[in-house]
């Protein structure tokens, strides 16, 4: 350890500063227990909450880029029409320029479509249902308007879905999760500033007599606010580590809900690849806002205080 | 030639109706002596003007002098608590290796008087001045430092008791930035001095109350302050710790510290004076006077 550059020093103004400010400010049991949980509940639901952003930005992507490749054309024709219209269709869409491919859909995999509302047991045949083609587009795409007149000539029964209609409000509300899941952790890092600056507060109220002895035998506010900042901030790393630790353990743990079910948020919650380097940044940010809450309370104490 | 002659003769001389006909008349004959003696007046306004200039500045930097050479200087300083005032009009001035004595009757704003000295407490009327400097333009920082050039001895000792006695007296050195550790010989010597040479890793509620107020002189002491403020140093402790507290005092005194003791102890204040020359003050209807001879 003392081979890292730097490392040694670091070391020895911890333990100068150990010796000094912190060591004549007696601890105090349950403010010290009390950070401590506390950090650590609330970095372990920081775990969560970034997990919950970055599935549903991961989702929202995921959707945004799929549906704007892809477009339905629906064929309600007569049945005596729905083949002859069909294959018109898939003729002027292969010959569409910006589309990569079109097929119709098997009736198999149209009876899988409807299976959810009417079973598996239904015979397409039985029922008008109009037949779906598939489009995958290619990246500068079609003329969505030019298709629409031209397949109104050629197929009358076709109608284009480009998916827009609701295709832009569910990646709207997946950013708006993910915007959610931000917001959560801002509130956690408040809620966490809260909690600080009540413990720091509780912590140089129980401390007065020794802060006024401090303040009398010649030292400055900045020595006295260095003992609790110290504390406080290695109470907050440290809760914070050990709930970052319990968080990461259990999205590691959570069942894997399989490659289909990866394309809900839900299900998908956790991180992927360079991800989980995200949650380290928790157990820094609640030192640091400990850091600060704890400064701000103690150097406004001390005035009020002596 | 004889122009100098007669501008220093007008100088000096009182000038009556006689000669300032005279001078009139010599301003007739000759006009050219018109100029010459208004050039001459100029000069000598401008060189009265510099002496003055001069001794204003020498003036000031003396009573600056004076000013700092005062450790701590109260001037109609006053202190309202709880409605009443409870001193007023109060004005002292220690001098540098002075000896005072501060009495009065219990409740008559002793300690009070002490606190205003340190900056516990802010005078609500008046000036107090630490080292020279109006303790009202001083920084919460400027105060802990200049109350290290102060030792306060308090009456209940104020000290930290989850620290043993070593730690508690070498407080003013940790809080200072120093290293206790470096001053290892220095500590010991200094509980040698106060005789607690056994109880260094003693807790403060582990002591007696002569023990505790010897070792509230020692961290008193321990930054060798300007000056030394004990309140009711021997309050609470016989009258053979009584003497050897006064004895410490005294060989602090004659080391140059500025000394200052509230006590309502006459029998000390006697046997201090037969060692030390003594100012004895006397806290009296709120104000502070010179105490009777019978002190």
């Amino acid at each position: 350890m003392s081979k890292i550059p730097g490392m040694t020093s670091l070391l020895a103004t911890f333990k100068t500063s150990e010796g000094s400010a912190a060591g004549v400010v007696p601890a105090t049991g349950h403010t010290a227990w009390l950070t401590l949980f506390a950090s650590g509940a609330m970095a372990f639901l920081a775990v969560f909450a970034l997990a919950l952003s970055l599935a549903t930005g991961r989702v929202a992507d995921r959707w945004a880029d799929e549906l704007a490749r892809t477009a339905t054309v629906r064929i309600a024709a007569p049945v005596g029409q729905i083949a002859a219209q069909t294959e018109a269709a898939l003729t002027v869409l292969r010959t569409t320029p910006g589309i990569t491919a079109a097929r119709a859909l098997t009736d198999d995999e149209q009876n899988a479509l409807l299976a959810p509302w009417f079973g598996s047991e239904l015979s397409l045949e039985n029922l008008p249902v109009p037949r779906l083609i598939e489009i995958i587009e290619n990246t500068p795409g079609y003329d969505t308007d030019g298709l629409r007149l031209r397949l109104a000539g050629e197929a009358p029964g076709a109608v284009l879905d480009d998916h827009s209609r609701w295709r832009a409000p569910l990646v709207a509300a997946a950013n708006r999760l993910r915007n959610l899941g931000l917001l959560v952790l801002i509130l956690i890092a408040t809620t966490t500033a809260v909690i600080v600056t009540l413990a720091a507060g509780s912590s140089l109220s129980a401390n007065r007599q020794v802060i006024a002895v401090l303040r009398l035998v010649g030292a400055e506010d900045s020595y006295i606010a260095r003992a609790f900042v110290r504390r406080f901030t290695l109470r907050a790393l440290a809760g914070g580590a050990m709930g970052t630790f319990a968080g990461c353990l259990a999205i590691l743990l959570m069942p894997d809900p399989g490659e289909v079910a990866q394309n809900n948020f839900l299900t998908g919650l956790g991180f992927v690849g360079l991800q989980w380097l995200w949650p380290l940044i928790i157990p820094l940010l609640a030192g640091g806002v400990a850091f600060w809450a704890t400064r701000t309370a103690a150097l406004r104490s001390l005035k009020e205080l002596t | 030639m004889f122009l100098p002659l007669i501008i220093i003769s007008i100088s000096y001389i009182q000038l009556t109706p006689n000669s300032i006909k005279l001078i009139l008349v010599l301003l007739a004959r000759n006009p050219q002596f018109l100029k010459l003696l208004y050039i001459e007046l100029i000069e000598t306004f401008c060189v009265v003007r510099q002496n003055c200039h001069q001794i204003a500045k020498e003036t000031a930097a003396k009573n600056d002098r004076i000013r700092r050479t005062r450790v701590i200087e109260l001037q109609n300083a006053a202190y309202n608590y709880g409605g009443g005032e409870l001193l007023s009009e109060v004005s002292l001035k220690l001098a540098p290796g002075s000896f005072h004595f501060l009495t009065g009757p219990s409740g008559a704003g002793k300690s009070t008087l002490m606190k205003l000295c340190y900056m516990e407490l802010t005078a609500s009327a008046g000036q107090v001045r630490m080292f020279g400097k109006d303790v009202r333009g001083m920084s919460r920082d400027d105060v802990a430092r200049a109350r290290r050039r102060i030792g306060v001895v308090h009456q209940d000792c104020r000290f930290l008791d989850h620290l043993p006695l070593m730690q508690n007296i070498a407080l003013p050195l940790t809080v200072s930035g120093k290293d206790p550790a470096a001053e290892t010989e220095n500590l010991r010597e200094l509980l040698r001095w106060v005789g607690l040479e056994h109880q260094e890793n003693a807790r403060p509620q582990e002591l007696s109350g002569g023990e505790r107020q010897r070792a509230a002189l020692a961290r008193a002491v321990i930054m060798s302050p300007d000056v030394v403020l004990a309140d009711e140093p021997t309050g609470n402790v016989d009258a053979e710790m009584s003497q050897r507290l006064l004895q410490l005092l005294v060989e602090l005194n004659k080391m140059g510290k500025t000394i200052l003791i509230a006590t309502h102890d006459l029998a000390l204040i006697r046997m201090a004076k037969t060692q030390v020359n003594t100012r004895v003050l006397r806290i009296a209807n709120r104000r502070l006077q010179l105490a009777g001879a019978d002190l």
